[in-house]
């Protein structure tokens, strides 16, 4: 094993063009699991630690643009109005330890339906910046997931950061694990409602191969807020509307049984968590009518 | 060679500890900050030297009184604090090993081949052990029954079994050669339940077995059985006016200690073998150990290092043999520390059993009768399950009258994960079941479910179902009442100004619910666990202590095998030997085999056992002090023959608090020291017919109230408050009792909710062992838990003492049960409960 | 390869480090510092907490070269740490110790909380305030989880020294613990963040 530590952006691009097979380690909160438990031996571990940049983020007028390396306690403590759903979903990876090191980027280059960061930066709207030597580009978030585990960088190419969409309304997140703190995702949905474009997105995490959005409940229920004209009024919801929702939430799940649930209870709990955040999110849009930090 | 001033006192013959509490900090060997790697130079060629990490001694200082019944501070506490505090895991030699284990990945096939050839090519391996390199003829070794195989012969029977050992210079070396060794197996069918493990042609687990319940068990697959007959049930059945039956399921639930199992073994110039370990019982390992080397047990010199909990999972051996295999092989130190992931493989878990209970009760609310049969499953190897099913038999009716019983328990082999001890065991599983029926009783009778077990409780005086009396206070009724009467805490924690603070909801902080869904349940139980070792067993105890004047003052020293686990025996033998012999300091010396066996750290004894050792070979050394005091200045004070002479600070004392002198001039420079065995009065076994005998020594009981907030619609639960109440006899140290019945709570309210370890039933692997799947409560899952303690002395023990530390793990668990049931309508009948059977998502 | 980097104040070099150890191994094995506990090495426990640049992390899940050039405080500088902050705030945090009588009652025993005096086991004035309410409180059993939970609950009461029951949870819930079912530690937080408030000293204690 080989230990490459760059010290800029573009050293490391420059080993990760040279090592393809390289392992990019960061907050090491997952591939350091890998080696301790002799899961893994990567030829080359590849330190971003100490390229700077990553740590950073820039506020833009609609998108902010996230490294990847942000830790998820600053997402949670200095993003709250801009990302409130990334901040709650934040708020529930694993221990206050692995959120001091963790990021967004791992989320992503890990690519597990069970990373905690996905549900909320599908419903945000996101992209991510892939970077290589070859040149930078961006990977819509819908994208991004390509199979378990599986997403769409190329060898040579590291994260440089997320664009991810400023919240112009409420957003909730809510996770289902069997311990109320320290764990992994039994499954997990996050809600953005986007007045901006009177549309509504949704994320799903741990309840199929990939983290996925609820195409049809988004439809459903931006189709229904219109027609009821509900964005301009504000009125309550009907409960009917919130359960068909959650319903189709419900139907986007392809979930398995496995060691942490079952099929059946990840399906009943998303459409659980589709129905109360909604309620949580469209509540606070009455209230306020603009984005509600989010409560972490 | 200089000797290293941030090592212990290593030229001593035993490993000694720095001594009083100013010289306390040296204790780990390496003062903050120091590099480990300073004294390696030092340390070096000293192969006879302790290594690094070598436990010292304890001593408190002299400022406090500090007698029993007080709450005295642990002495081990500032090494704990300042992470000097030397565990197992902690141990470091020059010129060290490390040892990794190979283990199966199947859970029953016959080894067709083993190559180990590659391995020990690999640089910087320097052995690869097989069966085929054990010493001796003594390849197997047990608790009770010698069936475990130090390394596997031709067959695995569980998946993790240890098939070979390496031992190299860096502990990825030796992962890497032992990935080399190539293993072929040819997989058998595996036996995973009752049904499977006694079907027509089943394989047999161990056949042609000759232990000494292979005579009565009716099924080779059957470790033993016990059936428990008294009166006539079928006869009383037929008073009942309601009759409840109930199928229950315990899941497999871990200890979980956090100090993984780890330890060293230096190879000594004498052919023996020098042992730092963590365990539960030196002299167990040590019978176990001593004929697998070939070595006498003299040459087997074990010392107690740091250990990280252990609750039942250090009674077996894990690693100890392997380590000094790997250190006589190669003659070089060999520690070994297991990972997680191994310590889910390296350590018997509890027995998962389904029990299956005949209630019936009259109108007005007395128990008819009991029948009941309990299955619990010992996995691969036998274990601790004997006794397991003794528990579980005897204890099968609770802490209830019931005089017309049936009853019988019997455990498994199976290709499942040996089971073995943890905390209550048997006793445990049993409350489960008895505490859910006693709810459905009370249901049935429409009586509320406390008054009917109060109406229902054994008090002093009641025969349990093996025959025997309980001879001390039995106070099930009043634990019961002490629980009920506390106020409930408020409903509706979560409603903060600001909104609902989801930390104090379902769910946590993954943001679940604000409040919707969430019901509230309350419940109670109680139970019953034997203390000590039962059934014949010759359970005893042995001290040391030794009183002389050190600096002008006198000094104790206790020495014991006793294995501190975290319970804080330590702290309690230097408050014993201040009351008893009046010294303010106490020097604890550190645990090894040097002194007699103190017996096991299990069964809620320590304390009521080893403590009774240590009061009384302190009254011996008293006696002898008095003997020295006549004999000096027995002519200056007629007190001196004729009163009853104590000694209290520093003073010999008559009982009526006249001073008759200084132990500093009694004793001057003489030293008095005493080692002597002490028992707990005899128990007999159970016959095996019918299952009566005085089995037991004495009980604990405890009694829980759960408060629990459920979301009914996502299945979660978030316990408010466990209440607890028991009765301790004498609290020697009032915070550490405490400390004790919280932690044991917790453990209950884990395998209510969370904790189990997941089996797949098709192929007998463990599916979870990792912190990831294997969920233990963190401080957020745990609620307020405030204690009430009773102390009413049970005059057979020192002091009036009970054992303490099981009790409270029985009935958490069923009292957060009834108080989910109450909050949902649901039968649950299985723990833990999960997400799915609240939802009906199965 | 070769790592160097400043442990509690002090920089520490270790050569031959295998490309794939963690800093807890460093710590451990190579730098004579196991205070920094293993219990699980997969992140899930807390009990290898150290402080990386000032920051709680976990260890076992730094790749020792991730340390390279920084600042790392194990327990076994805690009170040192504790020590230093105390001179920069211009007050020293007091350790509160009466001089009652040895440990508590029974019936404070019962109780929810700590009392701030008791005896000391071993010389207090080398201790950080959260170690010594650890021991007074009766935090540590078995001891293997003390040294993570002493890192993280010093660093919580750095930021907030007046933290409600709920923070300390949320703030300590990567920290398992199998022993004590929490409440002492619980017990143990309160107590410290009680000391160390600047005010006048009081003979009974301080009860939170």
């Amino acid at each position: 094993m080989d230990f490459l530590r760059p010290a800029t952006w573009e050293e490391a691009l420059a080993a990760k063009a040279e090592h393809p097979s390289a392992v990019p380690i960061a907050g090491g909160t997952d591939i350091m699991v890998e080696i301790n438990f002799d899961h893994r031996r990567p030829e080359y571990l590849l330190d971003l630690n100490r390229v700077e940049p990553l740590t950073e983020w820039e506020v833009g007028a609609d998108t902010v643009r996230l490294g990847a390396s942000v830790p998820y306690s600053r997402i949670m403590e200095r993003l709250r109005t801009e990302l409130p759903g990334l901040a709650l979903a934040s708020h529930t990876v694993a221990s206050p330890q692995i959120r001091n090191r963790g990021g967004v980027g791992g989320n992503l280059g890990t690519a597990s339906p069970a990373g905690d960061a996905h549900p909320a930066l599908l419903a945000a709207g996101a992209e991510v910046e892939a970077e290589s030597v070859r040149g930078s580009r961006r990977i819509p978030i819908d994208a991004f997931y390509t199979g378990v585990k599986r997403n769409a960088l190329a060898p040579d190419e590291l994260i440089r950061a997320v664009h991810i969409k400023k919240a112009t309304g409420p957003q909730q997140y809510s996770k289902v694990g069997t311990r109320n703190a320290m764990v992994i995702a039994v499954c997990a949905f996050g809600l953005a409602l986007h007045p901006d474009t009177r549309t509504v997105r949704t994320g799903i995490g741990s309840a199929a191969p990939t983290p996925v959005r609820a195409g049809d409940a988004e439809l459903f229920l931006g189709a229904a807020l219109e027609e009821g004209g509900f964005w301009e009024s504000g009125r309550a919801l009907p409960p009917a509307l919130a359960r068909q929702f959650a319903q189709l939430a419900a139907g986007a799940c392809n979930p398995i049984d496995d060691v942490r649930g079952t099929a059946r209870y990840r399906r009943h709990a998303v459409g659980v968590m589709a129905r109360r955040t909604l309620g949580w999110a469209w509540e606070q849009y009455r209230a306020t009518g603009r984005p509600l930090e989010g409560a972490a | 060679m200089t000797e290293p001033t941030t090592s212990p006192a290593t030229a001593a013959p035993g490993p000694a500890y720095s001594g009083d509490a100013g010289a306390a900090a040296t204790a780990a060997g390496a003062a903050p900050g120091d590099a480990r790697a300073g004294t390696r130079t030092a340390l070096g060629g000293a192969r006879t030297a302790a290594p690094v990490g070598t436990p010292t001694r304890m001593t408190q200082g002299s400022r406090t009184r500090g007698g029993i019944g007080e709450s005295t501070l642990r002495p081990d506490g500032t090494l704990k604090v300042t992470g000097e505090f030397a565990y197992s895991s902690d141990m470091w030699h020059e010129d060290m090993l490390w040892g990794q284990i190979l283990r199966s990945t199947v859970a029953h096939a016959e080894i067709v081949s083993l190559d180990t050839s590659e391995a020990l090519a690999q640089p910087g391996v320097y052995a690869v052990l097989t069966y085929d390199d054990l010493p001796t003829e003594v390849k197997n070794y047990g608790l009770e029954i010698q069936d475990t195989p130090v390394l596997a012969h031709g067959r695995v029977r569980h998946h993790g079994e240890p098939v070979a050992l390496v031992a190299a210079d860096h502990p990825e070396t030796a992962r890497r050669a032992a990935a080399k060794i190539r293993v072929e197996y040819r997989e058998l069918p595996v036996v995973t339940d009752e049904a499977s493990a006694t079907a027509p042609g089943a394989p047999l687990l161990h056949p042609g077995r000759d232990d000494h319940h292979a005579g009565h068990v009716p099924h080779p697959n059957i470790v033993h059985r016990q059936p428990i007959v008294r009166g006539d049930a079928t006869a009383a059945a037929g008073r009942a006016d309601v009759i409840v039956t109930g199928e229950y399921v315990f899941g497999m639930q871990d200890q979980a200690f956090l100090g993984p199992e780890s330890g060293l073994a230096v190879p000594a110039e004498d052919g023996g073998v020098d042992l730092y370990v963590a365990t539960q019982w030196l002299h167990s390992d040590l019978r176990q150990i001593a004929p697998v080397l070939g070595l006498p047990e003299e040459k087997v010199r074990m010392t107690l290092a740091g250990v990280g909990g252990a609750f039942g999972g250090r009674e077996d051996l894990s690693m100890q043999i392997h380590a000094c295999l790997l250190a006589l092989r190669t003659g070089k130190p060999v520690k070994i520390v297991y990972n997680r992931f191994e310590s889910f493989f390296g350590h018997v878990h509890r027995h998962p059993a389904r029990l299956r209970y005949e209630h019936g009760a009259t109108r007005d609310g007395r128990l008819t009768h009991l029948r009941c049969r309990i299955v619990l499953d010992g996995g691969a190897y036998a274990s601790a399950s004997p006794a397991v099913v003794g528990n579980a038999s005897s204890l099968a009716v609770g802490p209830y009258k019931v005089d017309d019983v049936d009853i019988e328990a019997v455990a498994l082999y199976t290709n499942n994960p040996p089971c073995g001890a943890m905390r209550g065991f048997g006793a445990v599983q049993a409350c489960f079941a008895y505490e859910a029926q006693m709810d459905r009783l009370a249901a049935e009778l429409g009586m509320d479910p406390v008054e009917f077990r109060q109406l229902n409780a054994m008090e002093q005086g009641t025969l349990l179902p093996t025959g025997q009396p309980v001879d001390s206070p039995a106070p099930v009724a009043e634990l019961l009442r002490r629980v009920k009467a506390r106020p409930l805490p408020p409903e509706r924690q979560w409603e903060t100004t600001e909104g609902a603070d989801v930390r104090a909801l379902p769910g946590g902080l993954s943001n679940t619910t604000h409040g919707e869904g969430v019901v509230r349940g309350v419940g109670y139980a109680v139970g019953i666990k034997n203390v000590g070792f039962s059934e014949g067993f010759d359970d005893y105890s042995t001290a040391r202590v030794r009183m002389e004047v050190i600096n002008g003052h006198p000094v104790a020293t206790v020495h014991t095998a006793m294995a501190e686990v975290g319970q804080g025996g330590v702290t309690v033998h230097a408050q014993i030997a201040r009351t008893e012999l009046g010294v303010a300091q106490v020097t604890i010396h550190p645990a090894d085999t040097r002194v007699g066996s103190a017996g096991s750290t299990s069964a809620s004894r320590q304390t009521y056992v080893t403590g009774g050792a240590v009061k009384n070979s302190c009254e011996l050394v008293r006696e002898k002090v008095l003997e020295l005091g006549r004999r000096k200045f027995g002519s200056h004070h007629p007190a001196w023959a004729t009163a009853e002479l104590l000694l209290e600070g520093g003073k010999v004392v008559t009982d009526g608090g006249e001073v008759l002198g200084d132990l500093v001039e009694v004793l001057e420079d003489e030293v008095v020291e005493v080692e002597a065995e002490w028992r707990h009065r005899p128990t007999e076994a159970f016959d095996l017919r019918t299952g009566q005998g005085n089995g037991h020594v004495q009980y604990s009981f405890a009694a829980h109230r759960a408060v629990v907030e459920v979301d009914t619609e996502l299945g979660l639960v978030k316990v408010i408050e466990l209440a607890c109440a028991q009765d301790v006899g004498k609290a020697l140290n009032p915070l550490s009792v405490v400390g004790q019945i919280q932690g044991g709570t917790t453990q209950g309210l884990g395998v209510a909710v969370m904790e189990e370890i997941v089996v797949d039933p098709k192929t007998a692997k463990v599916r979870n062992p990792s912190f990831t799947d294997y969920l233990i409560p963190t401080i957020l899952d745990t609620p307020t838990i405030p204690v009430d303690v009773l102390e009413l002395a049970d005059d057979h023990a020192p002091y009036g003492l009970r054992g303490i530390g099981e009790a409270p793990t029985l009935s958490s668990t069923p009292a957060v049960l009834a108080a989910i049931r109450a909050a949902t309508g649901l039968e649950l009948n299985r723990t833990p409960v999960r997400p799915e059977h609240l939802t009906g998502t199965l | 390869m070769r790592v160097t980097f400043t442990v509690n104040g002090r920089r520490q070099e270790a050569d031959d480090v295998w490309e794939g150890e963690s800093l807890l191994y460093v710590l451990r094995e190579r730098m004579g510092l196991p205070g920094s506990k293993n219990a699980c090495e997969q992140g899930e426990c807390g009990s290898c907490t150290v402080r990386l640049d000032g920051v709680p992390v976990c260890s076992c899940l730094v790749a020792a070269g991730q340390a390279e050039g920084r600042e790392v405080v194990t327990v076994e500088g805690l009170a040192d740490h504790a020590r230093r902050r105390g001179d920069r705030s211009g007050h020293t945090p007091g350790a509160g110790a009466g001089s009652g009588p040895a440990g508590l009652s029974l019936q404070d025993a019962r109780g929810w909380t700590a009392r701030g005096t008791g005896s000391r086991t071993g010389d207090a004035a080398a201790l950080a305030p959260i170690q010594q309410a650890f021991i007074d409180a009766g935090a540590v059993q078995c001891g293997f989880c003390t040294p993570g939970l002493l890192v993280a609950a010093d660093e919580m009461l750095e930021r907030n020294p007046s933290p409600s029951d709920e923070d300390i949870r949320e703030a300590l819930s990567g920290n398992l613990c199998r022993c004590t079912g929490y409440e002492k530690i619980l017990d143990a937080v309160r107590l410290a963040a009680a000391r160390q408030e600047p005010r006048e000293p009081q003979s009974g204690g301080a009860r939170p």
